[in-house]
């Protein structure tokens, strides 16, 4: 087997250095009734690369490409060009093959690019420390709910209606289990959230506030009241951003008072992937909230000679250390995954970002405009930056299906993120990046023209 | 003892005369020294080419961001110096023997890297119609097969993102049981052994939790086990083979009792690796166990991550297993089950742990991993990992203590203690010295019940040659620990850097980057760090 370096022969010589007649002797610990002493049956046996690459192909090939397509899709994943060095550099053995750095003088390529991320997204967010990953976006948010319930001390988390639903899931999923009360609601099909009636909302017994911005319908507002209003409470505002590119246009977070900012980085160097794995980014404004941050942190210091290094540090709130007194079981993140966006935001700097946002901006105002022209079709939101829902005469879910025959992935369906919502299912939620052509355009505004006609 | 390779050649050393020659640039020729991009990059510098943003209306709703962010740029070229510099101060499975107890760094293949990347894995949306994306759900489904029948259990819930979170599956789906049964109980049983991820989980998912104590063996005291079992106690969470690298010999009967007692029993599969292919832990009454796709089933590491922690389930809890999944169609097609069709199909599932459908990236190369070996070639890898232990476990027990050989042949891994060292020298200290003898250390302190613990984890990838090398190596330097040879505590000499001061950067946390706004004549930051 390809895989395996040691021959028939080695196998002999370590078995007699050990004193074990064979290998299925160094299994005596195992009770007899429950050792398999053959190859399982019913599995397939051992396969050539060539063979596997062959399989594997075939499956890809069942799939649509978003390549292949003229491609819309959002609602927390989006595609956008990832330079060719971004996933060259991933690949370097030694930044791919490394564990997490406990060794920090053999790991310093890993800790100061994990440093260097931390900055970045510090910096993105508008806050004071970032943490060195999460999973992704939606589990950011869990332990951003419960950092501010260890904060607090209070119990009542307020969701907004417009936080992507399978976060808000998420989060209801794990309450369930620390017995956090969350009080959600559905998003207000209308060109603004509904600021005030969120507000209202929040009481003396509110942890935390989850906004997200821009939100799921693809608005960007002001969270500045909302802000006010949490703190006035003596609650946390979080805010969840899923798509890191409009930083590069719109306000941050941080600026306007979100305590805890946490997000989904995927969009940065990572890739579509079908959902995984993705970069979960979590970041606090007041660094006084740094001890009470879930996952790694990695901090500067010196070695023994005075030069600059850097470390794994703060773990006494890790798991590793405080085992069931931890601010989260959380132990491997997503490296890799900030890598890549690290390299990718490098790539950019702020004069690329600006530029990715406003071509982003661009193209998704004229998408916008197309499609108001197209009849049936109205588009909701009043703001907007690379994302927006439109409202269809008919049911979103069945207009998205037949579509796709097209080759045309015209989006997410409200219908597909909120089942069993009547009033929703007209939504369609249309993300228009970098990557989408005017031609793209053009092609989704006249098959669903067709499809609606 | 054995040469250090096969051909029985050696590097000369010469005296290390250089080391006090300074450099201008501080870098000694391969061994290049690195400023952060905040000090190379510039906000006007980009290594992208998009086109100049346009003045004028736009529709952000007035959330226009004006103030700079301080985010710097650097070129293409300078772009991939600075990472390949970085990755050049890294210890790597691609370079030499890591290893790292109970955390499988094995060979990563490359092919797993090729398919990931094929454009019907990497480029689709996890929210494009379930019709556009069959092949996709056709991987998550075969490898949901293999892992279901690797285990010999009933069910698999592929989400969890990496062990900890699969832990947390395994224990809502306990939970999630046992109050289907109106049954509220409070305690989860965690053995002193146990990875920090345990009893945080179990914590986090809101239970006490309590000790299992140990056998002077190294295994769980089945005796007190059973005493300590009742009406209150939910279930256990137990590593096998564990994390003294031994097989739980009373598993079964482990099982028995706590299901007995009404509970359930979580296993910590970090340690697959070590029995797959040789014994399926639902044959042992597991009901709950994660598999670490990255440990036994070779997806990178990544220098911490991404991993894939997907869940086996038995009968009894797979139906409170998370959504999404996928199921099989009599006609072969394959399904995706989420919450808009779940009602009829999975009606008690605990719900969603995360958004959309699970670390694709990691099934794609855990399944190329797997159909590369078939089920005869992962029956080898846990014997040549197994062999490849105890091989390292009898060729330094006499210099280095091996606090549970004298209970037979461990598993996959090989646990040394620290007695027998002088005074003054510790795990810490041979571990360092491992780092300039060319080897990344192996776990150290950890399990806490031996004394400076060290767990040894060759994995099955490495040959008869390099674990030589490693023996050459570590009977060095356990030679010395033994001898007081006081030069360890400076180890390692040769890496790029030295010790690293833990304490000040706990202390005086700098987590990210600031502008230096040190006027002149004041200390440097290194220069407070150093005094």
């Amino acid at each position: 087997m390809r895989y395996l370096p040691l021959t028939d022969a080695d196998r002999g010589e370590m078995l007699s250095v050990i004193g074990a007649p064979d290998v299925d002797a160094l299994f005596t610990d195992v009770p007899a009734a429950h050792y398999l002493k053959e190859p399982i049956e019913g599995l397939p046996l051992h396969a050539s690369e060539m063979a596997v690459e062959k399989h594997m192909r075939r499956l890809s090939k069942k799939n649509l490409a978003a390549a292949d397509a003229a491609f819309f899709c959002g609602a927390g994943a989006y595609r956008h060009h990832v330079p060719a060095t971004v996933d060259h550099l991933i690949q370097r053995g030694e930044f791919l093959t490394a564990y997490t750095p406990y060794q920090p003088e053999i790991a310093q390529g890993t800790l100061q690019m994990l440093f260097e991320f931390q900055s970045q997204v510090a910096r993105l967010y508008g806050c004071a420390v970032a943490n060195a990953s999460m999973y992704d976006g939606s589990t950011a948010c869990w332990e951003a709910v419960a950092m501010a319930a260890r904060v607090t001390r209070k119990k009542r988390v307020v969701l907004s209606g417009a936080l992507h639903p399978h976060y808000a899931e998420t989060v209801r999923t794990m309450a369930k289990f620390t017995e956090d009360e969350i009080a959600g609601a559905l998003p207000t099909m209308q060109g603004a959230p509904d600021i005030d009636g969120l507000i209202a909302r929040i009481d003396e017994a509110t942890s935390c506030v989850v906004v997200q911005y821009p939100d799921i319908l693809g608005r960007v507002y002001d969270m500045t009241p909302i802000a006010e209003a949490a703190h006035a409470k003596g609650a946390l505002l979080i805010a969840v951003n899923t798509e890191p590119v409009a930083l590069g246009a719109c306000r941050s977070p941080g600026e306007m008072g979100a305590d805890i900012v946490v997000g989904e980085g995927q969009s940065l160097g990572v890739g579509l992937q079908f959902g995984g794995p993705y970069l979960g980014l979590f970041a606090v404004r007041d660094p006084k909230h740094v001890r009470q941050m879930p996952g790694r942190l990695c901090g500067e210091t010196v070695d023994a000679e005075g030069k600059r290094g850097f470390v794994l540090t703060l773990s006494t709130r890790e798991q590793h250390i405080r085992r069931e007194k931890a601010t989260s079981n959380i132990c491997t993140n997503s490296g890799l995954c900030a890598l890549a966006f690290t390299i990718h935001l490098t790539l950019l700097g702020e004069k690329g970002l600006r530029a990715l946002a406003a071509e982003n901006h661009r193209l998704a105002c004229v998408a916008a405009d197309r499609l108001a022209e197209v009849p049936g079709v109205t588009v909701l939101n009043d703001s907007f930056f690379n994302e927006f829902t439109i409202v269809l005469p008919t049911d979103a879910r069945a207009v998205v299906r037949t579509l796709a025959e097209r080759k045309v992935l015209a989006g997410v369906s409200l219908g597909r993120l909120y089942p069993g919502n009547d009033d929703l299912s007209g939504g369609l939620i249309v993300a228009v990046t970098e990557t989408s052509t005017e031609e793209d355009i053009a092609t989704l505004c006249s098959a669903l023209k067709e499809v609606l006609a | 003892m054995n040469a250090p390779n096969k051909s029985g050649w050696k590097p000369e050393m010469t005296p290390d005369t250089a080391a006090a020659v300074p450099t201008a640039t501080g870098n000694r020729a391969l061994m290049l020294e690195e400023p952060l991009i905040f000090e190379i990059g510039g906000s006007e510098t980009t290594g992208v080419d998009l086109p100049e943003p346009s003045e004028g209306a736009n529709r952000l709703g007035g959330m226009a961001r004006t103030e700079p962010f301080g985010l710097p740029g650097l070129s293409e070229p300078e772009t991939v110096r600075h990472y390949t510099r970085l990755s050049r101060q890294n210890y790597a499975i691609d370079l030499g023997l890591f290893p790292l107890g109970s955390c499988t760094m094995k060979h990563n293949p490359r092919l797993n890297e090729k398919v990931a990347r094929m454009p019907g894995f990497a480029d689709v949306h996890p929210l494009q119609p379930v019709d556009t994306v069959r092949g996709a759900l056709e991987v998550i489904n075969e490898l949901a097969h293999w892992l279901i029948e690797l285990t010999g259990m009933h069910g698999v819930a592929m989400t969890p993102k990496a062990g900890a979170h699969g832990e947390l599956c395994g224990i809502l789906c306990i939970r999630a049981a046992l109050e289907a049964k109106g049954d509220a109980r409070k305690v989860i049983l965690v053995p002193e052994s146990a990875h920090g991820t345990n009893p945080a989980t179990a914590a986090f998912a809101g239970y006490a939790v309590e000790d299992i104590p140990a056998t002077p063996e190294g295994r769980v005291d089945l005796e007190a086990l059973k005493a300590r079992l009742g009406p209150d106690v939910a279930g256990v969470m137990i590593t096998n083979p564990n994390t003294c690298g031994l097989f739980e010999r009373d598993m079964k009967a482990i099982s028995d009792a706590v299901h007995a007692a009404g509970g359930y029993v979580y296993c910590d599969g970090a340690n697959f690796n070590a029995i797959v292919g040789r014994v399926r832990p639902g044959d042992l009454g597991v009901d709950a166990m994660h598999i670490n796709l990255h440990k036994t089933f070779s997806t990178p590491h990544g220098g911490g991550g991404p991993g894939s922690g997907p869940v086996v389930l038995s009968e009894a809890l797979a139906p409170y297993g998370p959504l999404p999944f996928t199921a099989r169609r009599p006609d072969g097609t394959v399904d995706l089950i989420e919450e808009e069709n779940a009602g009829e199909e999975h009606p008690l599932s605990f719900g969603r742990m995360s958004a959309f459908h699970g670390q694709m990236g990691m099934f794609t190369r855990a399944l190329a991993y797997i159909l590369s070996h078939g089920a005869d070639g992962l029956r080898q890898v846990s014997g040549d990992a197994v062999l490849n232990a105890n091989y390292l476990l009898r060729s330094l027990e006499d210099v280095l203590d091996a606090p549970f050989a004298f209970s037979g042949p461990c598993m996959h891994e090989a646990l040394f203690s620290d007695r027998g060292f002088a005074d003054g020298l510790t795990t810490l200290d041979l571990a360092k010295g491992m780092i300039d003898e060319g080897f990344h250390p192996m776990t150290m302190y950890f399990p806490l019940v031996v004394h400076g613990s060290m767990l040894v984890e060759p994995t099955e990838t490495e040959s008869k040659a390099g674990l030589d090398q490693l023996v050459v190596a570590l009977r060095s330097l356990a030679e010395r620990a033994r001898a007081g040879d006081m030069s360890l505590k400076n180890a390692p000499i040769h890496a790029p850097r030295r010790r690293l001061d833990e304490t000040l950067a706990a202390r005086k946390p700098v987590l990210a980057w600031s502008e230096p706004d040190v006027p002149a004549g004041h200390p440097t930051r290194s220069e407070q760090g150093g005094s």
